[in-house]
């Protein structure tokens, strides 16, 4: 409750926000510090975007207050709150050339010529938008475009940087090229950026620390390595990483003063497997990554099983082999060189230390 | 199976095998049965419309002696522009014979304020309604939408009290209040629907860069609304040239737009009716409306489709 403490540069607390009687956001805190790159991840309608429109101030929030570097920005507009904002849709003045876009915002607030003419040449110089600045946006490609909308918020020479799925209505060569850029031009900056997106690869890569959402509550706050290795709950592991965690339902059993997960004839051994604390028997979900898995690779894994191969899906870099394991579906990705033929009678293993264990009910990690 | 992904996923290649194979099966025809019903009808429909204009057009080049022989379809004889000059500066409405041209005068005194005031407000409204929802916002676009659909006659007769209560009834500024106030629904829905159809991202990024409610309306919302704009006006301007009822009620004997002075040179009978004065007079009246649609017919279609398909 006290002010903003040094080094935070936006302080969400306690933000709560209603459409008449659907609660879009409840009770949110998020504290970003100066300078760090913050993804709000989740799928649509998760209140992701509805939250960054609540920092940049373009929807009045229902409760909480909003600090920017240490000031209650809550009730101000969104000028007067040291942020610039990137939007999907570029959101670019379509009468105006790119320097009349880059500069609108400045000349509203009444600069001098001169000011506004060294701070355009600064930021067409670092996004390299220099020939362009007498061209119409129509005449724009999309990358061309969501460059100068970036523009339009550097200008702005301020604290936060808010990107509102700014990558989302590229192509994908585009996209990852673009990416990049965001990351250097952060190193760059220093800037504080606040960053939302559905694009996992995009928050895994820029992120210093990911927002997973979901029904308008921040599930997971970590960084992006935490989030993917040790999620807190089934949602944020089923969330992350493509292709999917394996989900497998069945029960925790102890056995001689060691836990098991038993499904069907299969019995996982958990010796190695960190609870959050001490469980009780019963039903439990046991998620593991297709990438944890072991192919092929011996006997000397704590859990090694035979298994029949469904389905191979090459892709290049590698290849998802989709199997059963008993009667469950398990995938597991192999390097390409490893690929196997369909119908063939394979072996895994994993270490049941890099699974993730959910309780049935609360789906909350165990 | 191999073969043919290369081939499929080789365009070019594909190309070049195939080059000297005819496409199979029939030729798509490019006149159809169905086409010519089509054009047919369609000449006999413009035939059908274009006969009284031209037989207007003939009529008001004829002289009264040619016009008494009853040869409505023939060329006229001796071609004269007579009529048109009586029409536009002799024709007498009453008493007074000073042509058509007074109403002229008058009609543009009325449609060009009216125009350019319910186009303000209109869009002001649009953009009000759409960007800056405030409480009740809905429900007053809702009523004014109803208004679109309320009969004229109903409301008449309040508004003439309500009018000559503050002096304004049977004046210039009377009339053009009225014209304006009638414009509002339609044009207002027009607008809202226009301004509803562009990213209201960029709405948003106007209000980042601090543009408040004027800044954002005149330096990016305005000039983006060229296309409605040129609807609206077309719109309006051809709504109220053609008005009569408000115009023989409102606008006081004095500023008696065109058409209710066309209709005042047509229905005085003193003597002989002159036809060809009257075709030559509905031909003028109607020349404003007629210009304006051929000028920016095209600009119409485009506007129309920007605002309602759109989004």
């Amino acid at each position: 409750m006290d002010m903003a403490q040094n080094g935070t540069s936006v302080s969400i607390q306690d933000l709560s926000l209603n459409f008449g009687a659907v609660s879009v956001l409840k009770t949110l805190n998020l504290d970003v510090a100066e300078g760090e790159f913050v993804v709000l991840l989740g799928p649509s309608g998760c209140g992701k975007s509805t939250l960054l429109n609540c920092v940049a101030g373009l929807l009045d929030i229902s409760e909480g207050r909003i600090f920017i570097k240490g000031k209650n920005v809550t009730w101000e507009e969104p000028k007067d709150r040291g942020i610039g904002m990137v939007f999907q849709s570029y959101a670019l003045y379509p009468q105006m050339t790119v320097e009349k876009n880059l500069s609108f915002g400045l000349r509203v607030a009444g600069l001098p010529k001169e000011e506004i003419a060294k701070r355009i040449a600064r930021a067409a110089e670092i996004l390299q938008i220099e020939p362009l600045l007498q061209r119409k946006p129509s005449a724009l490609s999309g990358g061309q475009r969501q460059r100068v909308a970036i523009g339009r918020a550097l200008v702005r020479d301020v604290d936060v940087f808010l990107f509102d799925e700014p990558l989302s209505n590229l192509d994908a060569k585009l996209r990852s090229e673009l990416r990049v850029e965001i990351k250097l031009l952060h190193r760059k900056l220093q800037n504080t950026m606040i960053y939302v997106t559905h694009d996992q690869i995009e928050a895994m890569t820029l992120a210093d620390r990911i927002a997973v959402m979901k029904g308008g509550v921040i599930q997971q706050l970590d960084a992006p390595q935490t989030i993917y290795n040790r999620p807190v709950n089934r949602f944020v592991a089923g969330f992350l990483g493509s292709p999917a965690m394996n989900f497998i339902d069945g029960r925790l059993e102890k056995d001689k003063g060691d836990w098991y997960f038993v499904v069907e004839d299969v019995r996982i051994p958990l010796a190695t497997y960190a609870f959050e604390k001490e469980p009780a028997p019963g039903p439990a979900v046991f998620g593991m990554r297709p990438e944890h898995v072991a192919f092929n690779s011996g006997t000397g894994w704590p859990f090694t099983a035979d298994a029949n191969v469904e389905v191979v899906e090459p892709m290049g870099s590698d290849t998802l082999v989709w199997l059963k394991l008993g009667k469950q579906n398990f995938t597991v990705r192999v390097t390409s060189e490893r690929t196997p033929s369909n119908a063939d009678a394979v072996n895994i293993g994993f270490d049941p230390m890099r699974a993730s264990l959910f309780d049935a009910q609360t789906g909350n990690r165990l | 199976m191999t073969a043919g992904q290369i081939t499929a996923n080789q365009p070019g290649q594909d190309a070049l095998e195939h080059a000297g194979v005819a496409p199979f099966g029939p030729k798509p025809r490019r006149v159809s049965p169905g086409r010519i019903g089509i054009y047919v009808f369609l000449v006999i429909a413009a035939l059908f419309f274009l006969i009284p204009v031209y037989i207007m057009i003939v009529t008001s080049l004829k002289g009264m002696p040619e016009i008494r022989l009853g040869h409505l379809f023939s060329l006229p004889a001796e071609p004269t522009f007579q009529p048109w000059a009586d029409a536009w500066l002799h024709a007498c409405t009453g008493r007074d014979c000073n042509g058509l041209s007074p109403g002229f005068y008058n009609s543009l005194k009325i449609t060009v304020p009216s125009v350019i005031i319910s186009i303000i407000c209109a869009s002001i409204n649009g953009y009000a309604l759409t960007f800056w929802p405030y409480k009740g916002a809905n429900l007053l676009f809702g009523l004014l939408v109803f208004g679109a659909f309320v009969p004229y006659q109903v409301v008449i007769y309040p508004l003439i009290i309500g009018l000559s209560s503050v002096g304004l009834f049977a004046t210039l500024p009377g009339i053009i209040i009225i014209h304006t106030i009638f414009g509002m629904p339609i044009l207002t829905l027009l607008f809202r629907n226009f301004y509803a159809a562009l990213p209201v991202e960029l709405f948003k990024a106007a209000r980042v860069d601090g543009a408040g409610f004027w800044r954002i309306f005149f330096s990016i919302m305005l000039p983006m609304s060229v296309p409605i704009t040129v609807v609206a006006v077309i719109l309006q301007v051809t709504g109220i040239w053609n008005d009569f009822l408000f115009g023989i009620v409102f606008a006081g004997r004095s500023n008696w737009p065109m058409t209710v002075q066309l209709n005042n040179i047509v229905n005085t009978t003193t003597g002989v009716r002159e036809y060809n004065v009257n075709m030559a007079a509905t031909i003028l009246t109607a020349a404003v409306p007629l210009i304006i649609y051929f000028v920016s017919g095209r600009w119409f279609v485009r506007g129309i489709a920007a605002g309602a398909v759109k989004g």
